[in-house]
């Protein structure tokens, strides 16, 4: 790939890869959006934004492309947003193959589709090489959230249960492993899924549902830290309810990582009132996404840390918000 | 009239007999006058005889819990009064003295096996011994204030406390069977009928897991005779391998332990620590320290554990009673929540514990303090001259926590707390801290905190720093393990250029420019250090993942002894390839000099638990075992490790360790031979570094000085130099934050 500048080598680089793939046909510079739903009483938009940057572009079980559309996807749903429309950015470093950029973008139609959301309008920009590691994508996007679902972490009360959707540390596990500095052989695949039909489902047979969040960056601990500080609860969680792959737990065992701290890309955690839990598991457990949910723990009155882990034996480890990378702290 | 004096006495001087002390030194002078315990200590005016004699005698004669620190006189104009009283507490201030714990006195020991209505009661004592730190919920030191309140004192304990005569005059737990606190035994079914000791033992005797409620936390016993039931506490307490303490009479003790002298005082201190005593007469089961050529005993501390051991007549485990990883449980309901799978029966009784004390573990020879708790807290440590006179708190490591407040040249190095990570332990550091302030009146001007950014206690002194607008001063893990055994010893700069030589042998600390410190020559004061030399780093594989598993340790130091083939045939179950890979990639590999991690390495080798430690520093003591059981003399020759520049190589001992595996030689002499290798190499390097900058100080700390062989090995070849060693202040990272606080005061003192 060599373009730059706008030119003509340009236009038509961006009307063969991207264009024809997803964008409506029309030649004005935005996209001109109609929904009824925001038109009833109490319908809130919900609107976000996030960039993708991952090595390497392409991983078992997903891609950059996938990853922009999920991770979007899944910021509006566990809000309780239904996600309606995307924008898509791509920064592009000079020389990058035009196969790889078709398999991308192919990748993201696929997931729009499986989510249910258009990618309505979008930029791209070729830089030099260096000034980018091949391509880095920013998504938004924008949702609708019904009338009188009103769901955030403040609302999480003492005796409240925690549920996740599915598996730890697929993600993170897979992204190592791919990385290529280890010749580790597994057949661990990217949990990454667009999220947005679960949580329809939970809060519908569920519905005073009261948060949910996406573990992604910081694993399962970022998540429940800051939905329990928010709350103003304790979190507990049982060791040994936690759903993790044997790859997983090898891979983390062998490298002295902890599992709770790798990312995720299709995995959440939602918290509902004790007697709507049952409910919600099984509503989970309809759903592809949320096949594999389980009950791993509950709010408590606020103690002195957010989170904390009872272990095999009965301990309480504090399970804390990574701070930077670990380093070795057993003296 | 002839002028009087007024005497200052300063020191551990309340709450242990002083006044009445004084009044019957009185009494005997023929003196008058009076005394009174106030904010600052004691104060004393006395007139009419031989003052002199008096001032000479209130030190020599001192009760056995005072710790006399000072003592100073002026005039006093004598008042009309011709007797000698004790009096009230000033309107100058309260009381502040709060003492350790004490063991049983001879007197109290001897009271509950005579007739009289403290026979077999297991709450007797007197200002010479008894509960203190561990039932003070606030202060002033007072019997409202402490877990006693609810008892009432009956009338004839009540003429006790008001007896200056009585050895349990203003005694505040005093107690009798009228009165006191109760003892009861209880079963599955709830309390039972009957001699709760009596039904203890019984319960012991047939083999059974008690949980006895002591001083400053619950023991796990069991009948040390019995291997069953040291099997059965090991199962249930998921505790495979770690060495279980002991509890007998001296007399007892001597039948299973070789006693020294020096040891038996120590057993013997109001301390009542755990002491290591080697195994010698009467053989007890392996399983109590499977590996170990030392166990750790201590002497019967309470009169409940004087009755108990009256009724075994046979040794005791008395280990701490919580789950795995936990702290220690304090709380009757606590107790049965959390201890009711463990055990058959409690040992339970009503006076509730304030705070949570672990037993101090300690060796007479040489003497260091390898824990600090009960017994040894709040106890204050004198200064090393020439630093500022400021206020500092130190908040120390993560794992074998431990506060340290600094006011007025003396130290309060609080009580051993735990690892970090664990939500009770972090709750009773939160406690301490607090505790401790109040105790100590103290209000920082700084707050000093590991450079650890991940230590939980690192966060805390921040975020108070932050808060309170103090100062923060970061200390490097090493230089306060450096600083800690110079500031115990005395030593102080005595000019501006004065340094010192420390050798760290530790675990591992993050040093300044990131990497991983741990085998360390450092030079420098309580200012600042510089590393003149270290251990060659080797990447630590998995992080903290490396301290579990030998093996990773070994795996790295054969492959850069260029023994790789080896690790194949010594580790075949391991996944050397992977780990490899995982030590090139640096995925979380960081390279670290660590002296802990190459025992652990080289116990690896020798096949001490290579693929798992099942306690913290199981594969190092047990190696230091395996050289003292070969009965391998200090002194002689070990493995040749090269000094290149500022680095020592361990690759030459490595491969001749290797050799000598090859030939056979026996486990034993090669873990003798590593020892003697490893201090040559830092004897050495720490020599040279002294030589050249013209000190005879060197300092020895970290965790591997726990290690007797090692710094018998290392003080002998630093014959003639003058050594700073760690004694009342452990070399672990439980003497931290004492280090870290001298470092802020030469820190402050400097800007
Ligand atoms: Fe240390
Ligand atoms: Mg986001
Ligand atoms: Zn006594
Ligand atoms: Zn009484």
């Amino acid at each position: 790939l060599a373009h730059g500048g706008g030119g003509r080598a340009m236009r038509d680089l961006i009307e063969e890869v991207f264009t024809d793939v997803f964008l409506p046909p029309g030649s004005e510079d935005q996209a001109r959006l109609m929904t009824g739903a925001l038109q009833e009483p109490g319908a809130q938009l919900a609107f976000t934004t996030d960039s993708f940057v991952v090595t390497p572009l392409e991983f078992p079980g997903g891609d950059i492309g996938k990853l922009a559309v999920c991770g979007t996807v899944n910021d509006l749903a566990v809000g309780g947003a239904v996600p309606l429309w995307l924008s898509a950015s791509f920064i592009i470093e000079e020389g990058t193959e035009i196969a790889l950029l078709r398999r991308i973008v192919a990748s993201m139609a696929t997931e729009a589709a499986k989510a249910g959301v258009r990618i309505v309008t979008g930029d791209t920009k070729v830089v030099g090489r260096g000034s980018c590691d091949q391509v880095f994508i920013t998504t938004a996007g924008v949702g609708v959230i019904a009338p009188g679902c009103d769901i955030r972490a403040e609302h999480i009360r003492p005796g409240d249960v925690a549920i996740v959707n599915g598996v730890l540390g697929d993600h993170g596990a897979t992204i190592l492993a791919a990385r290529g500095d280890l010749a580790l052989s597994t057949p661990l695949q990217s949990d990454c899924q667009p999220l947005n039909h679960l949580m329809q489902a939970v809060l519908a047979a569920a519905p005073d549902t009261r948060a949910a969040r996406d573990a992604t960056r910081g694993g399962l601990a970022s998540a429940l830290n800051e939905m329990a500080e928010a709350a103003g609860v304790t979190v507990e969680i049982e060791e040994t309810a936690l759903p993790l792959r044997a790859e997983v737990k090898g891979m983390c065992e062998i490298l002295g990582l902890d599992p709770l701290y790798l990312a995720n890309e299709g995995t959440l955690v939602v918290f509902v009132p004790e007697d709507q839990a049952e409910a919600a598991l099984t509503a989970m457990r309809g759903t592809e996404a949320g096949r594999g949910a389980v009950v791993i723990g509950r709010a408590g009155p606020k103690g002195s840390v957010p989170a904390v882990m009872r272990t095999a034996f009965g301990g309480q480890r504090i399970v804390d918000m990574l701070v930077g990378e670990q380093l070795p702290r057993i003296c | 009239m002839a002028k009087g004096r007024l005497i200052r006495v300063r020191g551990q001087v309340q709450g242990v007999g002083f006044r009445p002390f004084v009044w019957q030194l009185a009494q005997r002078m023929g003196l008058r006058g009076w005394v009174l315990n106030d904010a600052e200590g004691v104060l004393i005016a006395v007139a009419g005889g031989d003052l002199g004699a008096f001032e000479v005698a209130l030190v020599a004669e001192a009760p056995a819990l005072a710790r006399v620190v000072a003592v100073e006189g002026t005039e006093w104009e004598p008042e009309e009064s011709a007797e000698f009283e004790i009096r009230a507490s000033g309107p100058a201030g309260a009381e502040t003295g709060v003492t350790p714990d004490a063991a049983t006195c001879p007197d109290c020991a001897e009271e509950i096996r005579s007739a009289g209505r403290r026979q077999g009661y297991a709450f007797a004592n007197c200002t010479n011994c008894g509960p203190r730190f561990s039932i003070l919920k606030a202060l002033p030191y007072d019997r409202a204030q402490t877990t006693m309140a609810g008892f009432t004192l009956c009338p004839e304990c009540a003429g006790e406390y008001a007896d200056p005569g009585d050895r349990r005059f203003h005694a505040q737990p005093i107690a009798c069977p009228a009165c006191g606190p109760r003892l009861w035994f209880e079963g599955e079914r709830g309390a039972q009928d009957g001699d709760a000791v009596a039904l203890a033992a019984e319960a012991l005797r047939a083999g059974k897991v008690l949980a006895i409620k002591g001083l400053g936390g619950f023991h796990l016993c069991v009948d040390a005779t019995n291997t069953g039931a040291i099997d059965l506490l090991r199962a249930r307490k998921h505790r495979p391998g770690k060495p279980l303490a002991l509890m007998a009479g001296l007399e007892l003790v001597k039948r299973h332990a070789q006693v020294t002298e020096a040891e038996e005082q120590r057993l013997r201190d109001p301390a009542a620590p755990i002491v290591l005593l080697r195994k010698g007469g009467a053989a007890l089961p392996e399983a109590l320290a499977p590996g170990q050529v030392q166990l750790g005993w201590m002497l019967p501390y309470t009169p409940l554990h004087h009755l108990l051991c009256d009724a075994m007549d046979r040794p005791l485990v008395m280990t701490s009673g919580n789950l795995s990883g936990q702290p220690q449980v304090i709380g009757n309901a606590d107790a049965r929540e959390k201890l009711a799978g463990f055990v058959d029966g409690f040992l339970m009784h009503d006076r509730d514990i304030a705070r949570r004390l672990d037993d101090s573990v300690e060796r007479a020879d040489p003497p260091m303090v390898l824990r600090r708790a009960r017994g040894r807290v709040p106890g204050t440590l004198p200064l090393p001259k020439g630093l500022p006179d400021a206020q500092v708190v130190a908040y120390g490591g993560q794992m074998k926590s431990a506060i340290c407040l600094v006011k007025g040249g003396r130290a309060l190095l609080g009580h051993h707390l735990g690892e970090l990570d664990e939500a009770l332990t972090w709750e009773a550091f939160q406690q301490a801290d607090r505790d401790y302030a109040a105790l100590f009146d103290h209000a920082p001007q700084a707050v000093a905190v590991d450079l650890h950014p991940d230590f939980r206690a690192t966060r805390h002194g921040r975020a108070r720093a932050e808060a309170e607008g103090l100062r923060l001063i970061e200390v490097q893990h090493h230089h306060a393990h450096m600083a800690a055994a110079l500031g115990e010893a005395g030593w102080h700069p005595e000019t501006p250029d004065d340094r010192a030589v420390g050798v760290i042998l530790d675990g591992l600390g993050l040093g300044p420019d990131g990497s991983i410190w741990g085998g360390e020559v450092l030079l420098g004061d309580y200012r600042a250090v510089r590393r003149v030399a270290a251990l060659r780093p080797a990447p630590l594989i998995g992080g903290d993942r490396a301290q579990a598993e030998p093996w990773r340790n070994a795996l790295v130091r054969l492959d850069q002894a260029g023994l790789g083939d080896l690790a194949g045939r010594l580790f075949p179950q391991a996944p050397l390839a992977l780990a490899r890979q995982v030590a090139g990639s640096g995925v979380n590999a960081p390279a670290s000099s660590s002296a802990g991690r190459l025992f652990d390495a080289v116990a690896g080798c020798l096949g001490i638990c290579p693929m798992g430690q099942s306690y913290e520093g199981e594969a190092a003591m047990r190696l230091e075992a395996l050289a003292d059981l070969a009965d391998q003399p200090i002194g002689a020759g070990g493995y040749a490790m090269s000094i290149e520049g500022a680095e020592i190589d361990p690759a030459p001992m490595i491969r001749a360790m290797a050799e000598d595996l090859d030939m056979g030689v026996v486990p034993g002499v090669i873990a003798a031979r590593f020892h003697a290798g490893l201090a040559e190499a830092f004897a050495t390097a720490a020599r040279a570094a002294a030589d050249e900058a013209g000190t005879r100080v060197i300092a020895l700390s970290g965790g591997c000085f726990q290690n007797a062989r090692l710094l018998r090995e290392m003080t002998l070849r630093l014959d003639g130099y003058q050594l700073c060693l760690p004694r009342e202040v452990p070399a672990n990272d439980g003497g931290l934050a004492f280090g870290q606080a001298l470092v802020a005061l030469a820190q402050l003192e400097s800007r």
